[in-house]
C-alpha cells in the first residue's frame, strides 16, 4: 500500500515537484535546516527509511547493482556536504546578525600556518586513503564482462556511467544537439565563468548563506535539482526501453505506457487551428520561433525590472546579461519537462529538417 | 694547414649544422606523425558490407521483418504492397531500437523512443522517422538493399524512385 503510492509518488512529475518543493522550503527556513538537531534527525530518518527500503527485494537488486553503488555513496556525500555548508553558514549569519565576526574571521582561526607540512601531509594522506579504498572496492566489485561490442544490438536498457547519467535523462527531453552539445557545453563554460561573473567580495574565505543567497540557491538548484535528481531517476527509476519504474516496480519488459508526444506545431496548427500543418516550414514553426525567442530576449526586460535593477548596478551589464542567459539556459531544462509531463510536448522548435530542434 | 685543433663554428657551419638537425628532427616527427595517421586506418574492417541480396519479395510475410537486424543493420517491412528496407539506428542519437512484436511497435533502449513498425516516430525524444535505404530488384528478381542511399520522410523522399518496391 505504502510502496505502491511511493511508486506513484516517485514519477517524475511528482517527485522532481516534491523535490523542488523541499529545496524551495530548505533555503527558505535555513534557521530550521541549519542547526545539528535537525541534521542528526534527518539522517536517522533517511536511514530508517533507507534500511526499510532496502529489505524489498526489487528495491536490493536494484541499488546493489555494481554500477549502481557510486551513487549510493554519492547520495551520501551530497547529503552530508550541503547540510554541512548550510549548518556553517548559518552559524556565521546568526554571528554576523549580533555583530561577531564569521568563526573563520576570529582571531584564533586567522593565524597563518605553512602549506609544508600543514596542507601537504594532509593531501598525502587523503591519496592513500582514496587509493586503498578504490584498490578495495575493484577487488570486491567486480567490472561487469560482457559479450564483444555488436553495432546492431544494444543492451536493454542501455545506460551511461552514472556519472552522465544526469545528461542522458536530460536527452528524454531534448533533441541530441541541445542536451548533447549545447547545454552541456554552456553547463561547462557557465561554471568556468562564474569566478568572472561573481565579482560579490562577501563570503570569501568563509561560509554564509544569507550574505549570498541567490549565487548559493541558484547553484545548489542546478546541481541539486538537475543534475544529482536527474542521475536518481536515470539510475535507479530506468528500467527497460527506459520506461519509468517506481523504485518497488519490478522491471516489466512489457510495461506499457502511454507517451504520444506531438510538436507545438502540431498542438497549434491541428488541435487549435484544425488545419494541415503549413508546407512552408517557417509558417509551420512560427509559433515555436516567437517563444523561443521571447523566452531568450523577450524575459530579459521583465526580469530586470523585477529583480534585475540592484544586480545591474553591481555587476555591470555585461557580466548582469552573460548570468541571465545562463540563468534563462538552465530553467529551460525544468521549463521543457513539465511542458513533456503535462502536455506531452516534444519540440517548441521542431525543425529536423535542419536538424534543429528545441 | 695549422694542427691546432679547430674549437670554434663561423657563422656559415654553425647554419649548415642548425639546417641539418632541423630537417632531421622535422623529417623523425613527420615519420612518426605518419606511423600514428596509419594506425588509425586499420587492414581489414570487420564491418558488414554496404549492400546485400535479401532474397526474393515472397520470402518476407506482412509486417516488420528482423532477419538481417544483427548481420547488416536493416529491417525489412512489407505493408500494402510496398516492401521497405528501414535502417536500425535511432534518429534521436543513433542507439538501437528493439523490435517489440507484442506491442508493434521499435522502442529505444536508450532514451524511449518509439516508433510504429513503418518507421514513424510517435513517442519519446526522438525527432524524426527511422532512415529508409534504397532497395531493388536484380535482374534476377532477388531484392538488393544498397545502404549508401538513404531516403527520409521530413524531406518528402519515402515515395522517390528506390525507397521501395513494389511487391
Amino acid at each position: 500500500m505504502i510502496k505502491a503510492a511511493i511508486n506513484v509518488l516517485a514519477t517524475p512529475v511528482y517527485s522532481f515537484s516534491i523535490f523542488i518543493a523541499l529545496f524551495y522550503l530548505a533555503l527558505k527556513r535555513i534557521d530550521i535546516v541549519g542547526t545539528k538537531k535537525f541534521g542528526l534527525g534527518l539522517l536517522i530518518f533517511t536511514l530508517v527509511v533507507f534500511g526499510w527500503m532496502v529489505a524489498d527485494p526489487i528495491f536490493f537488486s536494484i541499488i546493489s547493482l555494481p554500477d549502481n553503488i557510486p551513487i549510493i555513496i554519492l547520495n551520501a556525500l551530497v547529503f552530508w556536504s550541503t547540510w554541512y555548508a548550510l549548518y556553517k553558514g548559518h552559524q556565521n549569519d546568526l554571528r554576523i546578525e549580533a555583530g561577531e565576526p564569521p568563526i573563520e574571521g576570529t582571531p584564533e582561526n586567522r593565524e597563518k600556518v605553512w602549506a609544508w607540512p600543514n596542507l601537504v601531509y594532509t593531501e598525502l594522506f587523503c591519496g592513500i586513503i582514496c587509493t586503498v579504498f578504490l584498490i578495495v572496492w575493484a577487488i570486491f566489485f567486480k567490472a561487469p564482462l560482457e559479450e564483444p561490442a555488436n553495432p546492431t544490438w544494444a543492451p536493454n536498457p542501455a545506460k551511461a556511467p552514472w556519472y552522465f547519467l544526469g545528461l542522458q535523462e536530460m536527452l528524454v527531453y531534448f533533441d541530441p544537439w541541445m542536451a548533447g552539445v549545447v547545454l552541456p557545453g554552456i553547463i561547462v563554460v557557465g561554471l568556468i565563468a562564474i569566478p568572472f561573473l561573481d565579482i560579490n567580495p562577501k563570503g570569501n574565505g568563509y561560509y554564509t548563506f544569507k550574505e549570498r543567497k541567490f549565487a548559493i540557491s541558484s547553484f545548489l538548484f542546478g546541481w541539486l535539482a538537475l543534475w544529482v535528481y536527474l542521475i536518481q531517476v536515470g539510475t535507479f527509476l530506468r528500467g527497460p526501453n527506459w520506461t519509468f519504474y517506481g523504485p518497488f516496480e519490478f522491471w516489466d519488459f512489457h510495461k506499457v505506457v502511454a507517451e504520444n508526444n506531438i510538436n507545438l506545431s502540431e498542438i497549434v496548427w491541428i488541435k487549435f487551428f484544425n488545419r494541415a500543418l503549413p508546407k512552408n516550414i517557417f509558417v509551420r514553426e512560427m509559433f515555436g520561433l516567437v517563444a523561443t525567442f521571447g523566452y531568450l530576449f523577450g524575459l530579459i526586460p521583465l526580469i530586470t525590472k523585477k529583480w534585475g535593477k540592484s544586480y545591474l548596478e553591481r555587476m555591470g551589464s555585461i557580466r548582469y546579461y552573460i548570468m541571465l542567459f545562463l540563468v534563462l539556459s538552465m530553467m529551460s531544462l525544468p521549463i521543457k519537462m513539465y511542458l513533456r509531463w503535462f502536455f506531452n510536448l516534444k519540440y517548441i522548435l521542431a525543425m529536423p529538417e535542419f536538424e534543429l530542434n528545441l | 694547414m695549422s694542427d691546432e685543433a679547430k674549437t670554434s663554428l663561423n657563422r656559415r657551419e654553425f647554419f649548415s649544422f642548425l639546417a641539418v638537425g632541423w630537417i632531421t628532427f622535422g623529417a623523425a616527427t613527420a615519420g612518426l606523425a605518419s606511423l600514428v595517421f596509419r594506425f588509425l586506418y586499420p587492414n581489414v574492417v570487420f564491418e558488414p558490407a554496404m549492400d546485400f541480396i535479401a532474397g526474393a519479395p515472397d520470402d518476407y510475410p506482412d509486417g516488420v521483418d528482423e532477419r538481417w537486424k544483427n548481420g547488416f543493420g536493416v529491417w525489412i517491412y512489407k505493408k500494402d504492397g510496398r516492401l521497405v528496407a528501414m535502417s536500425n539506428i535511432c534518429t534521436h542519437l543513433g542507439c538501437i531500437p528493439t523490435w517489440l512484436p507484442a506491442e508493434s511497435k521499435f522502442k529505444c533502449p536508450c532514451h524511449g523512443s518509439g516508433y510504429y513498425p513503418n518507421g514513424i516516430n510517435f513517442e519519446g525524444p526522438a525527432p524524426r522517422p527511422l532512415e529508409r535505404f534504397k532497395i531493388f530488384r536484380n535482374p534476377e528478381g532477388k531484392i538488393i538493399v544498397d545502404k549508401t542511399k538513404v531516403f527520409r520522410y521530413e524531406k518528402g523522399e519515402w515515395n522517390n524512385d528506390g525507397a521501395y518496391i513494389e511487391v
